[in-house]
């Protein structure tokens, strides 16, 4: 029997580098929904490491662990079990990208209404929030790094949207500056 | 023409663009208006309605009248002002509303019909017969009156929308924006400094004003560059803010790219802009004095004049006359004698004023008549002691002022009449965290506006919990302003208010004689400031006079509304990359890839794209393939991609019991392992969604949706769980998209399954109904019998990573069996022989008991809908019921849409029946069948009905049966 070959969601469609900035893969090995079951959070937290807070993004034994709606965290890294908490494969479920560079932040800002300064996503900070028509995971990975997620099967949407958002960011750029 | 020396134009920098097709050179900083009156050319368009012709009579976006197209084919933009547009190389502009040429317009005929043409003609002309106002009158009138015209191409879609964030708004460069942006700034506050112009600086980049010892422009200059280089303030340049709408949200246009040669970079971009508080520093508009045959070219605002003099280094005319109530015209005079243009007369309506300048002076005297046609050559005025004819080339008239005060009206904020200043100024708190200041707010002097800024800036601070830090401000101009209220002239002669609709003193007249006397409907009897400037500049004038011509004060009176947006926003900048692809998310399945490559024709379902079917070499019509896979999964084995379907994963010591809530029928009872059919009411009692549940362990339970309700349902359920029982310890998420689900069908499911599967499966392994744990190729996957085709049916689910390649094996497997991939079509004809329902018989209206399934709402406990679906009107027998149809004739399709009504009665309305939800040609059958609703339906088993459908013209006989045409029993999919 012929072997069954995995293919990433991103297969054959990056990396995509414009003017500063760059759309890469950053899919991890394993993505883990976790939520702890009511009165367990604790037990949750010392099983797993860490458990993050609204907003917040939290390192734990398995990886990274990303706070993604009320009582529910996605953690990116090794596959993680707590028995503590309702557990679910959610490895194929999300498409994780990465966009980097100087620009990022204003390519990202011709997407989301979310309020990208420092003041309110800060390194290391998480959000659900609107990425063009598509809900999405935006994480700040880095100073100018920021983690995007959204469902699988808008992948090509993804890439489409921020693909445009990027080349118009690089020709503002090419511009001369105002007047 | 040009003045030698100054301006902030770089005539290092000759620029070439054309202007109706003759070429024309201006300079870098030029705008399309200056470089052509440096050209002497000041006839730039023609009016709307009487095509008169019109030069500039301001030099920012409130122009009514220099209105042209710029640019070519799709990329052309009309309507644009020529005020605002800057020039570049290659720029191609084109004037409007005029044919064959601007000079020479046919249609200024209108003109001299002017006598019968007043407000109000067309509503009292053009009634008799009724029918031709839509089809001759209104079309013959709307060619005849016009602005530019679209190019009937698609649009590009090249502009961008975007968002930003900040403590700070302020919405104006000027001396006040300016102070208060760096009032703000300096305390450490996020700024955003949005300025119409290309550059900040306001009215000082065209006043000759100093502020302590540098003059406006350096000062603007110098403000802009410390503002620039501090890391908490974003200057936007070329960004109108156009709207004001809720929780401190502001709506702004940026020409992006419009000043350059289209190229990459998008035109223009819509901006959200979302501020904590904002600072109104948009200045004041000039505003003109009616007077008549006040609309040659020639004749401009006096503050437009400085604007073009000062800044531009242009004079409209050789010999310039200016005419004004207040100490603008003096200034105007002073100006443009210092730039060496003769002032041919300065035209003072105040009877005390004087005047120590070198030029003919006339106080206490008005302009009564102007001379000239396609510009001006002359006027005519009424001074103490008699007329007098002065030649002049230009005319610069100051009326006064009026606050830019639109933005505060966007919430419903009414202006307040300020008598010392004769202008309405913004009243208190109209927008929340929103400060107006400076000339917005009626303070008219250099050394007010920056005091005025910097207080508005503290005020804001304070909202925003920074304290301010003292900043430095120079001593400046603090002249007193206090007008007289001069709105028109007494004279004969036609005195235009709304220069782009043609409005005149006369027409509001008019109005207020027809008893048209509220503000409102006065501008709608006249189409005064309805035109694309929006009555900037004539609004305030023409209520002034309605005051006067009704005998009201002014505030009582009052003012039309100003709403969004402030400027004209293009629709390609708010619909900016919502064309094409960008219109909605495209959801693809793993399988897409295979598919289309097989040349499967997708279908859209929700965002999601599934193939209709598989066309085979030799098929000719998408019937011909569908009837070969419906064929092929009947008596042999197909595989269709059903990973669209909603999957939710639902665990917790509360599952079994919160699924007993949401769906009508039971789950606790569920062993592991097995499958139930279940069925969702929604709170009314109707059917929300159906689909199967699979119990995968003691806690924890896979759910299955409709692909159409896969969001709705996990809202619902989410709603549930966190509002109605946040007592059960239930946690659910959506795994839609991690699975990659494949539909094995037919009576070779199971060989297929064998050929790929390392377990085997056989039927007491894997009942009807179960599911189970196996291996393809080590990889672990999800077996779940359930058939939604009537025939022996397995999904198979793998992680979304395996299915393209789980696929492709699937395929293959199926066609050496002799079966292959079916799609959508065929999906549907299996599903409507056996009966089976889609959201086309759930539709919304349908309850468990129209659709047959009254059993299986359990008696034994409560469910979301139970009550509801219990009242008198859901379970009356009368109601329409889901039956099956099939027509009396094989070959006649019944179409979803149409009605069915009792044989012998007109098919009407009022005799309706029932209607068709769902139909299809049969091959297993070689009938076409359909499902459909019918007023007590089940009770009429075997009756002939008529069937009509009004759209397609059909019209034939169906026979009632049951719903499920094909394998009743049910035995072929128990195997």
């Amino acid at each position: 029997m012929a072997d069954l070959i995995a293919r990433p969601a991103t297969h054959g469609l990056l990396p995509i580098e414009i003017g500063s900035v760059v759309l890469e893969d950053a899919q991890p090995e394993a993505i883990t929904w976790i939520a702890p079951y009511n009165r367990k959070k604790s037990a949750v937290t010392r099983t797993l490491g860490g458990f993050p807070g609204p907003g917040q993004v939290v390192e734990v034994k398995a990886g990274r662990a990303l706070s993604v709606g009320p009582g529910q965290a996605l953690i990116l890294g090794a596959p993680a079990a707590c028995d503590d908490a309702a557990v679910v494969d959610q490895s194929d479920g999300w498409t994780v990208v990465a966009l980097d560079g100087a620009a990022a932040r204003d390519v990202l800002a011709r997407l989301t209404p979310l309020d990208l300064r420092d003041s309110a996503l800060s390194e290391n900070a998480t959000a659900r929030t609107l990425l063009g028509h598509m809900t999405a995971s935006i994480t700040r990975t880095g100073p100018y790094r920021y983690e995007l997620m959204v469902f699988r099967s808008m992948t090509q949407t993804l890439i489409h949207e921020l693909t445009r958002a990027m080349k118009h960011v690089a020709a503002r750029a090419r511009l001369s500056g105002p007047g | 023409m040009r003045i030698a020396t100054g301006g902030l134009i770089d005539r290092e920098k000759p620029i070439r663009f054309t202007f109706d097709g003759k070429p024309v050179t201006g300079f870098a900083g030029d705008t399309v208006a200056s470089a052509l009156l440096a050209n002497d050319i000041l006839l730039m368009g023609r009016s709307f309605k009487y095509h008169r012709p019109r030069g500039p009579v301001t030099a920012g976006s409130d122009e009514p009248n220099a209105l042209v197209t710029v640019g070519e084919g799709a990329e052309a933009r009309p309507n644009t002002r020529a005020t605002c547009q800057e020039i570049y190389d290659g720029l191609t502009v084109t004037s409007q509303n005029r044919w064959p040429s601007l000079r020479f317009d046919a249609m200024a005929v209108n003109d001299l019909l002017s006598p019968f043409l007043a407000a109000g003609f067309y509503y009292k002309t053009f009634m008799w017969p009724r029918a031709f106002w839509e089809k001759l009158y209104e079309p013959i009138i709307r060619r005849a009156a016009g602005l530019g015209a679209l190019s009937g191409q698609p649009d590009p879609d090249r502009s961008e929308k975007a968002f930003a964030h900040c403590d700070l708004l302020v919405i104006g460069a000027g001396p006040a924006g300016l102070a208060a942006a760096l009032t703000a700034a300096e305390a450490g506050a996020d700024v955003i400094l949005a300025t119409e112009d290309t550059r900040p600086g306001g009215r000082l980049l065209s006043e000759t004003v100093t502020l302590g010892d540098q003059t406006g422009r350096e000062w603007a200059d110098r403000m802009a560059a410390r503002l620039a280089a501090m890391g908490n303030v974003r200057v936007m340049a070329r960004t109108t803010v156009t709207g004001v709408y809720d929780s401190g949200t502001y709506g702004a246009l940026e020409r992006v790219a419009e000043h350059v040669m289209p190229g990459e970079a998008p035109p223009t971009c819509f901006w959200r802009l979302v501020a904590r508080q904002a600072i109104l520093a948009t200045g004041a508009l000039e505003r003109p004095i009616a007077f008549p045959m006040n609309d040659r070219p020639g004749i401009l605002s006096a503050a437009a004049t400085r604007t073009y003099l000062n800044r531009y280094a242009v004079s409209p005319g050789a010999r310039v006359a200016v005419f004004g109530n207040n100490d603008d015209a003096h200034r105007t005079a002073t100006d443009l004698a210092a730039a060496g243009v003769t002032v041919a007369a300065l035209i003072d309506t105040r009877e005390d004023a004087t005047s120590d300048g070198a030029w003919p002076f006339y106080p206490g005297a008005e302009v009564i008549e102007t001379q000239g046609r396609l510009r001006l050559e002359g006027l005519t005025i009424r001074k103490p002691g008699g007329t007098l004819r002065i030649g002049a080339d230009a005319l610069a008239v100051a009326g006064g002022w009026n606050p830019a005060l639109h933005l505060t009206c966007h919430m419903n904020g009414r202006p307040v009449w300020q008598e010392d200043i004769a202008a309405f100024v913004p009243t208190a708190n109209a927008i929340p965290g929103l400060t107006p200041c400076g000339a917005a707010l009626g303070t008219f002097s250099t050394a007010g506006c920056l005091e005025d800024g910097r207080r508005a800036a503290e005020a804001a601070l304070d909202a925003l919990g920074h304290s301010p830090k003292p900043i430095d401000l120079p001593d400046a101009e603090d002249t007193p302003y206090s007008p007289p209220a001069t709105w028109a002239v007494t004279a004969p002669g036609r005195a235009w208010l709304d220069l782009q609709n043609d409005v005149t003193t006369k027409d509001v007249h008019l109005a207020a004689r027809e008893n048209f006397r509220s503000v409102e409907h006065m501008k709608r009897y006249t189409t005064q400031g309805m035109a694309t400037d929006q009555g900037k500049g004539s609004n305030v004038t023409a209520l002034a006079i309605l005051a006067d011509a009704t005998g009201r004060t002014i505030p009582e009176t009052g003012t039309t509304t100003f709403r969004p947006p402030y400027v004209p926003v293009p629709i390609s900048s708010m619909g900016a990359g919502h064309a094409g692809k960008g219109f909605a998310p495209e959801r693809f399945t793993t399988s897409h890839e295979a598919s289309t490559a097989r040349a499967a024709p997708m279908i859209e379902a929700g965002l999601w794209y599934r193939p209709s079917y598989f066309p085979v070499h030799g098929e000719k019509t998408w019937r011909e393939s569908c009837d070969r896979e419906v064929r092929m999964v009947r008596e042999c084995v197909g595989v269709s991609d059903v990973s669209t379907l909603g999957k939710i994963d639902i665990q917790g010591p509360g599952a079994a019991e919160f699924l007993d809530l949401v769906y009508t029928g039971t789950f606790s009872t569920l062993k592991e392992g097995r499958i139930r059919y279940g069925l969702m009411l929604r709170e009314d009692g109707h059917v929300m969604d159906d689909g199967t549940t699979a119990r995968l362990g003691p806690q924890h339970y896979l759910m299955t949706t409709t692909t159409a309700a896969a969001g709705p349902v996990m809202a619902h359920l989410e709603f549930v769980a966190q509002g109605l029982r946040p007592d059960l310890d239930v946690k659910l998420t959506s795994v839609t998209d991690h699975w990659a689900q494949f539909a094995v069908a037919g009576p070779r499911a199971r060989d297929l399954l064998n050929s790929l599967l390392e377990e085997e499966v056989t039927d007491d392994a894997v009942p009807f109904m179960s599911c189970w744990l196996a291996t393809v190729s080590g990889v672990p996957v999800r077996l779940y019998r359930i058939s939604f085709s009537g025939e022996r049916g397995y999904e198979i689910a793998v992680p979304a990573r395996y299915g393209a390649a789980l696929w492709r094996l699937l395929v293959a497997q199926a066609e050496s069996l002799g079966g292959g991939a079916y799609g959508i079509e065929a999906l549907n004809v299996l599903r409507i022989e056996k009966g089976f329902i889609t959201h086309a018989e759930i539709h919304g209206r349908t309850t468990a008991y129209d659709i047959g399934m009254q059993a299986m709402m359990s008696k034994t406990k409560d469910f979301i809908g139970k009550a509801a679906a219990a009242r008198p009107g859901l379970t009356e027998s009368t109601r329409e019921r889901l039956v099956g149809l099939r027509p009396r004739d094989p070959a006649n399709m019944p179409l979803p849409g149409g009605f069915l009504f009792t044989k012998g009665e007109t098919p009407s309305r009022a005799n309706a029946q029932g209607y068709v939800t769902s139909a299809c040609w049969s091959p297993t059958l070689e009938t076409h069948l359909a499902l459909g609703f019918l007023a007590s339906g089940p009770e009429r088993m075997g009756e002939t009905l008529r069937f009509t459908d009004h759209l397609r013209n059909r019209d034939f006989e169906v026979t009632v049966t049951d719903p499920v045409a094909f394998d009743q029993d049910g035995g072929r999919m128990r195997g």
